[in-house]
């Protein structure tokens, strides 16, 4: 690893976002805009709204992050400046910490708005520190780059690259608790949902909602998170040849 | 004891590389001198850019013996050593030129005072110092080839591999370019290996690695090329060789059967 190779490369990939506000405003506002979609429609109903509202301030970052890495490192792919890049002295590690360092700065700004509105202006309730949330959000966004890396892998166009959202991120959202809670679910479903780590990411968030201190389902959540986000890296790196055919 | 200069820039022996079930490169033996400019010219689909990727260290499927200067070809330390320019522009669009070459040469870890200046070089000597600030996904084919070029100057890379560099560009910018192609040669004694299948830059080359099908039919500079073939041009010569080539095969086809 370098340090100057991959805040180069991180440096970079802002650059090019820098190119393309649109972008930018969507990543950072529809998650906003979604909230304040979802407290109208649980007008008056501040328990559901709570805690939906809490498990998508965990999954907007990871699909955000998701689908901008897919599509940036296909770009890569198929441009040439990965072949370029790989030709040249840069690790594999230096591409894959710039990117997720990229992503992580605008998943932090992200999660900043959404968390910031959904407490402040629209009544949310936590019980923890909103700064849990947002420690939370940022590991999502991790683990968000880190499968749109290793999905890309298997991608040949963005058509493809965005079909995967559905295959990946879906039943995910389906079996993380949102809809139904997990010990309810159907044994082999919950058993699905219990090796997902969306499962933990929400679990994660709930946690802050009604726990004052940081509880060791908490950390065990964030560690799985985590722990996940950087094994799929580590296939992610696996995925990115020096010599390919 | 052999002088480290007379070692050539590309030594290959046997060099054979295979894509699906195919034999893209048939056992080929060639060396690349220094300070030359060496054409690898040949019909498109010849084998031209799979050789020049195996030189880079970016293609698969390798055997044979292929070094550059004395290191197996890929390896680690000849990254920052080589620069190579792949067909299609392999620049990010959504940056401008100035942007582009500012990370690269971040990436090739040349320091950043040394790169301000060598990004200014490298884009004037391919003539965009007026366009360096314009984003490279509103430049015209030539000259997004033309970022994609300077790119390959940065850090004064020993080795040039250019895969058809000059294609789509106008008679007046060719000429540059191949003027400042001769200049990086000589002054650097940096070895060049540039790819067309445009047969009158053939003449603008010290040396010539003509190909077909996966393998290299003729080695030699333009002047002796024309004068072992007796023909007016290096095409001509090609088409000769072609021809011969084709004749002979059949001759053998029909003594089989």
């Amino acid at each position: 690893m370098n340090a100057t190779r991959t805040l180069a490369t991180t440096a970079r990939v802002l650059r090019q976002l820098r190119h393309d506000p649109r972008s930018i405003a969507m990543m950072l506002f529809v998650p906003a805009v979604m909230l304040v979609l979802l407290y109208w429609v649980f007008d008056g109903k501040e328990q559901q709204f709570n805690s939906t509202g809490a498990s998508l301030l965990g999954i907007f970052p990871l699909i955000t992050m998701f689908l901008v890495t897919s599509i940036a490192t296909l770009r890569e792919r198929t441009s040439g400046t990965l072949e370029r890049l790989l030709a040249m002295p840069l690790g594999k590690a230096d591409f894959i910490a710039g990117y997720a360092l990229a992503f992580a700065i605008l998943a932090i700004v992200q999660a900043a708005l959404a968390t910031g509105l959904a407490v402040w202006a629209l009544d949310m309730s936590v019980a923890g520190s909103p700064w849990l949330l947002l420690v939370v959000a940022l590991l999502d966004a991790l683990l968000g780059t880190a499968l749109g890396l290793f999905v890309s892998a298997f991608a040949t166009s963005e058509f493809q690259a965005v079909q995967f959202m559905p295959l990946v991120v879906l039943p995910q959202l389906l079996l993380c608790g949102l809809f139904a809670a997990r010990d309810t679910m159907q044994p082999v479903l919950e058993a699905i949902s219990n090796v997902l780590p969306m499962s933990y990411a929400v679990d994660a968030m709930n946690e802050v909602l009604r726990h004052t201190d940081v509880t060791g389902t908490f950390i065990r959540d964030c560690a799985i998170v985590a722990g996940v986000a950087l094994l799929v890296l580590a296939l992610g790196a696996a995925t990115l040849r020096r010599r390919t055919a | 004891m052999m002088n480290l200069s007379d070692e050539p820039a590309i030594r290959a022996r046997g060099l054979r590389v295979i894509r699906g079930s195919r034999q893209v490169l048939d056992g080929l033996d060639f060396d690349v001198p220094r300070g030359q400019i060496t054409g690898l010219l040949g019909p498109s689909g010849c084998g031209k850019s799979t050789l020049m990727r195996a030189v880079v260290g970016t293609q698969a499927k390798v055997t044979g013996d292929l070094t550059v200067f004395g290191e197996p070809a890929g390896s680690a330390p000849l990254r920052s050593r080589i620069g190579y320019v792949t067909q299609a522009a392999s620049v990010y669009r959504d940056l401008t030129a100035r942007q582009n070459l500012e990370y690269f040469a971040a990436i090739l870890g040349i320091p950043r005072k040394e790169a301000r200046t060598q990004v200014e070089q490298a884009l004037a000597d391919v003539d965009l110092t007026d366009h360096a600030e314009a984003l490279t996904a509103n430049l015209s084919g030539g000259q997004l080839s033309r970022v994609s070029l300077a790119v390959a100057l940065l850090g004064a890379p020993e080795l040039l591999v250019l895969d058809e560099p000059t294609v789509g560009l106008d008679p007046v910018l060719r000429r540059d370019l191949w003027n400042l192609f001769h200049r990086i040669a000589s002054e650097r004694e940096a070895a060049i290996l540039v790819s067309s299948h445009v047969m009158d830059e053939a003449e603008r080359c010290h040396r010539l690695l003509l190909m077909r099908s996966g393998r290299i039919i003729a080695d030699d500079d333009p002047d002796a090329l024309r004068v072992r073939m007796g023909t007016a041009t290096v095409e001509e010569a090609f088409l000769k060789i072609v021809d011969a080539e084709k004749a002979a095969e059949i001759e053998k086809g029909s003594a089989v059967q």
